[in-house]
């Protein structure tokens, strides 16, 4: 008998994608009974959920943002590499290179494999696990980057840049918008790579996740609270911030300040302005143009499915190269390079 | 081409004018001959090339890149060179040409070889570097600074006045090896004698109240302040030039007074459009600032003249360091002796003391004036501006009272503050239209109050714009008003600021448009006598 085509058990509902042999969800736009979460940004990990199930450091991500008792009545770790049968369906977490814990989900029912990979990049990130393609029928895929106008560039590059603006601009406080969950760790860790040993500021916002890293074996280095520091102390410092809070009232009590924004998103001038940043690193958690064709082509998919960005380029590039892409059209999937993050004064 | 491009990049992004500073100084301090030298022309427009039209960048990306993909990413792009800098797959392993390479090599390439040389460079270049590159050989390159900007930077960097580089550099080209070695220490000033360069002009400050209680008025020679742009002469054997008070050549867009500059020696005046002796509104004059190069219409319906107030060199005899009673001598003699064509004097203005020439300020009708001058007659012609020699005694500023329309956040330091704002005045029909932006004029603590005030009277946004209640009204002062076929108002308004908060002022009692209109003067601008003024 030949395997089931994964379109006749993983369907999209209002709710999000659905495994209907396992009655699970892969992260549910709204509360469900059963979901299976890829990672921690919030826009895939939502509150109030029954069983929740992901990486050990998804759920712990999970705890910090939305508290305890909103992060899934029940909760069950499944380490990598590790299947774990329920109802039939063989469910494996693998890397999937985003951010600390994140994960993707791979399916086997009845001999067929679909890969749902959430949100994933190739680039090295000494932060969290790197990506592994996994071969498979089916292949969903983000496609937030999905012009071939966008290639990240190696972020060294993009740090140094940052780096020779201290020497050009000594006493400025230099501020980088980086979100609080997954860039913000990666933008602290490669500082540390290009050996910039001071302390660095961070806003209250990062606080916990950054602790949170640290006991997950991310050394991140001194790291001292941005709130209550002198403008003394923030000459010539580095400071990394949520983008909106960077980019408002907040900096004010730096020390004439410089706004930075590290995002994918910066590639573009129109939307580097837009941002009304002075400094714009292209750094993204998410894969580039030539990372998602080359992650397709590396799991051998006949069948891509594609969740959420700019998928008619995307699915268009498959076609001419003879792999059948659809448009699942989830809405609700924000990159989190845009979206407008807590305005929270912290 | 990396540096460069690096700069150019960075200088897109970086608002403030001391930061850009920094920014050129590095560059400039870090930078090798030649490729530094050609930087320098870029930004002061001085290096442009045409060879590719923007139909054969389309075509190097198409060869290489589907074109249903391109297409789909112009639109999400916008931007042609930006687009095709970004979606310029891989490089291969390799160094990026220098700037100064791709200059030498652009000037002897063959057209048709053009597209081949130029995938090779993009093919070792970075995104950044190839869009600098596609820029500049498409004749599209903009910087974000003003030649005038990069000199005070390399003064700066050598520790000599901008104003001395002014002097030479009129007489260099690209890449200007000479100011180069000079400002480097490797050789002594570049000699400009007999070319027509640019030399710093003396300016004046405004003269507040403290300052007019303390002038010794009789030591004070005084003339109009007319309302045009001041201007300088040159006049050599080896040419003949027109500059701005910032050393920009305008020589082409004034034909008639190139061709009225029939002497040898510096003059230092304003430019005007003059019929009849009669000087045009500010507004007139603006029309043929815009053009490069006008045609004969335009010459004839703008005149342009200069009413001449000082004489720095009478051929090669430098009278900058006599005193400005012994120029003005010189320059009457001067002018009794040339009566170029399409100039003329700027009078002295006989006074017996300060209340004399208060009375004439306030007096002051004329649309071309704009105040008076105070000169003293001991100072020589002084470069910069020193305190005390020279002073502008405006006419005080116009004022509406206009109602807050619209708000957003400025740049650099005042990038966290909605700082730029957009007034308007009432319609007839009740409708509140914009006739103008402002972004200053008010102290740290207003603007806080007005940034606290936008934030919680919003009520639409629009990307970085905030619409606010139509409720708070503040004064703004302005020097003139105009017509204008770009604004929705039908008028603009010349420097327009914030004057004050007008907390006091309900919106429906701020001023109506029509009244601005109606007192605007045929020929564009209105002036003092028809708007209320500020006692």
């Amino acid at each position: 008998m030949t395997a089931p085509h994964p379109d006749t058990w993983l369907r999209v509902l209002p709710q999000g994608l659905y495994c209907e042999p396992g009655d699970f969800f892969i992260d549910p736009l709204r509360s469900v009974a059963h979901a299976v979460i890829t990672h921690g940004h919030s826009d895939h990990a939502r509150p109030g959920h029954g069983s929740v199930l992901a990486t050990e450091a998804t759920l712990a991500i999970m705890r910090v943002r939305m508290g305890e008792g909103r992060a899934g009545e029940t909760q069950q770790a499944l380490d990598y590499h590790t299947p774990l049968t329920h109802q039939g369906v063989d469910i494996t977490l693998v890397p999937a290179g985003h951010v600390l814990g994140s994960a993707q989900i791979v399916l086997d029912w009845q001999g067929s494999r679909a890969v749902v990979s959430g949100d994933y990049k190739r680039q090295r990130d000494p932060t969290c696990a790197p990506f592994e393609p996994v071969t498979c029928d089916v292949f969903v895929t983000e496609a937030t980057f999905g012009f071939p106008v966008f290639r990240h560039p190696d972020p060294a590059h993009e740090i140094a840049k940052l780096l020779k603006s201290l020497t050009i601009f000594p006493d400025r406080t230099h501020i980088v918008g980086a979100y609080s969950l997954g860039k913000a760790q990666r933008v602290i860790a490669l500082l540390r790579e290009a050996g910039w040993e001071r302390p660095i500021f961070i806003h209250g916002a990062l606080t916990a996740l950054c602790a949170l890293y640290e006991a997950h074996g991310v050394p991140l280095g001194p790291l001292l609270p941005a709130t209550g520091a002198s403008k003394d102390d923030l000459k010539g410092a580095i400071v990394i911030a949520p983008p909106a809070a960077a980019a408002d009232r907040w900096s004010r009590r730096m020390n004439d300040p410089l706004i930075a924004r590290a995002s994918g998103w910066m590639r573009v001038r129109q939307r580097a302005k837009m941002a009304g940043v002075e400094l714009p690193l292209v750094i993204s958690d998410h894969a580039d143009w030539d990372d998602l064709l080359r992650t397709v082509e590396e799991t051998r998919a006949p069948e891509v499915w594609v969740t959420h960005g700019a998928e008619e380029a995307l699915i268009h590039a498959l076609s001419l190269r003879q792999i059948r892409g659809r448009a699942l059209s989830l809405i609700g999937y924000e990159d989190e390079e845009t979206s407008s993050e807590e305005e929270a004064e912290a | 081409m990396t540096p460069f491009a690096d700069l150019l990049e960075r200088l897109v992004f970086t608002p403030g004018r001391l930061a850009k500073l920094a920014l050129l100084r590095d560059y400039f301090t870090h930078t090798p001959d030649p490729d530094r030298g050609y930087a320098l022309a870029a930004i002061a427009g001085d290096l442009s090339f045409t060879a590719a039209k923007p139909a054969m960048i389309r075509q190097i990306a198409t060869d290489r890149v589907d074109p249903t993909l391109f297409a789909w990413s112009y639109d999400y792009v916008g931007d042609l060179a930006e687009t095709v800098a970004l979606i310029w797959p891989g490089s291969r392993e390799g160094q990026a040409p220098r700037l100064s390479e791709v200059v030498a090599i652009l000037s002897e390439t063959p057209k048709s070889d053009l597209p081949a040389v130029l995938a090779g460079w993009m093919d070792v270049c970075d995104a950044s570097a190839r869009l600098a590159l596609l820029k500049l050989i498409t004749g599209g390159l903009r910087v974000g600074a003003s030649a005038r900007l990069a000199k005070i930077a390399l003064g700066e960097m050598a520790g000599v006045a901008a104003d001395d580089i002014e002097e030479v550099w009129h007489g260099l080209a690209p890449p200007y090896g000479p100011l180069f070695d000079w400002l480097s220490g490797r050789a002594a000033k570049p000699d400009a004698a007999g070319a027509p360069v640019f030399r710093p002009t003396m300016l004046a400050h405004p003269l507040e109240e403290a300052d007019a209680a303390a002038l010794d008025w009789a030591g004070y020679r005084a003339e109009w302040k007319w309302d045009g742009i001041r201007v300088q002469l040159v006049a050599t054997a080896q040419g003949r030039r027109l500059y701005t008070r910032t050393a920009e050549d305008i020589s082409h867009g004034f034909p008639e007074i190139l061709a009225a500059m029939d002497f040898h020696g510096v003059l230092d005046g304003e430019l005007l459009v003059m019929r009849d002796g009669e000087v045009a509104p500010f507004g007139d004059l603006q029309q043929r600032l815009n053009r490069k190069s006008p045609g004969p219409k335009m010459l004839k319906d703008f005149p342009a003249g200069v009413r001449l107030y000082d004489i720095l060199f009478d051929g090669d005899d430098d009278l900058r360091g006599l005193t400005f009673d012994d120029r003005r001598v010189r320059l009457e003699d001067w002018y009794a002796r040339h009566q170029p064509p399409r100039m003329d004097l700027s009078a002295l203005i006989p006074f017996a003391g300060q209340e004399d020439l208060a009375a004439l300020r306030f007096g002051a009708r004329a649309a071309s004036i704009e105040g008076l001058m105070l000169k003293r007659g001991d100072s020589p012609y002084l470069a910069g501006r020193p305190k005390g020699p020279w002073w502008k005694w405006k006419r005080a500023p116009l004022t509406i009272d206009a109602v807050l329309m619209y708000a957003q956040r400025g740049h650099g330091r005042r990038s966290s503050i909605y700082s730029d704002y957009t007034f308007g005045l009432w319609r007839k029909d009740g409708m509140l239209v914009p006739v103008g932006k402002a972004y200053s004029g008010i102290t740290d603590q207003e603007l806080a109050f007005i940034d606290r005030w936008v934030r919680g009277h919003t009520i639409a946004r629009f990307g970085p714009v905030r619409e606010v209640e139509k409720s708070l009204v503040l004064e703004i002062a302005f020097d003139a008003a105009q017509t204008s076929n770009r604004h929705k108002s039908g008028v603009a308004l010349r420097f327009p600021r914030i004057s004050r908060i007008r907390t006091d002022k309900p919106a429906e009692e701020a001023d109506k448009l029509d009244s601005l209109i109606a007192r605007i003067p045929a020929s564009g601008v209105a002036k003092g006598e028809t708007l209320e003024e500020e006692g």
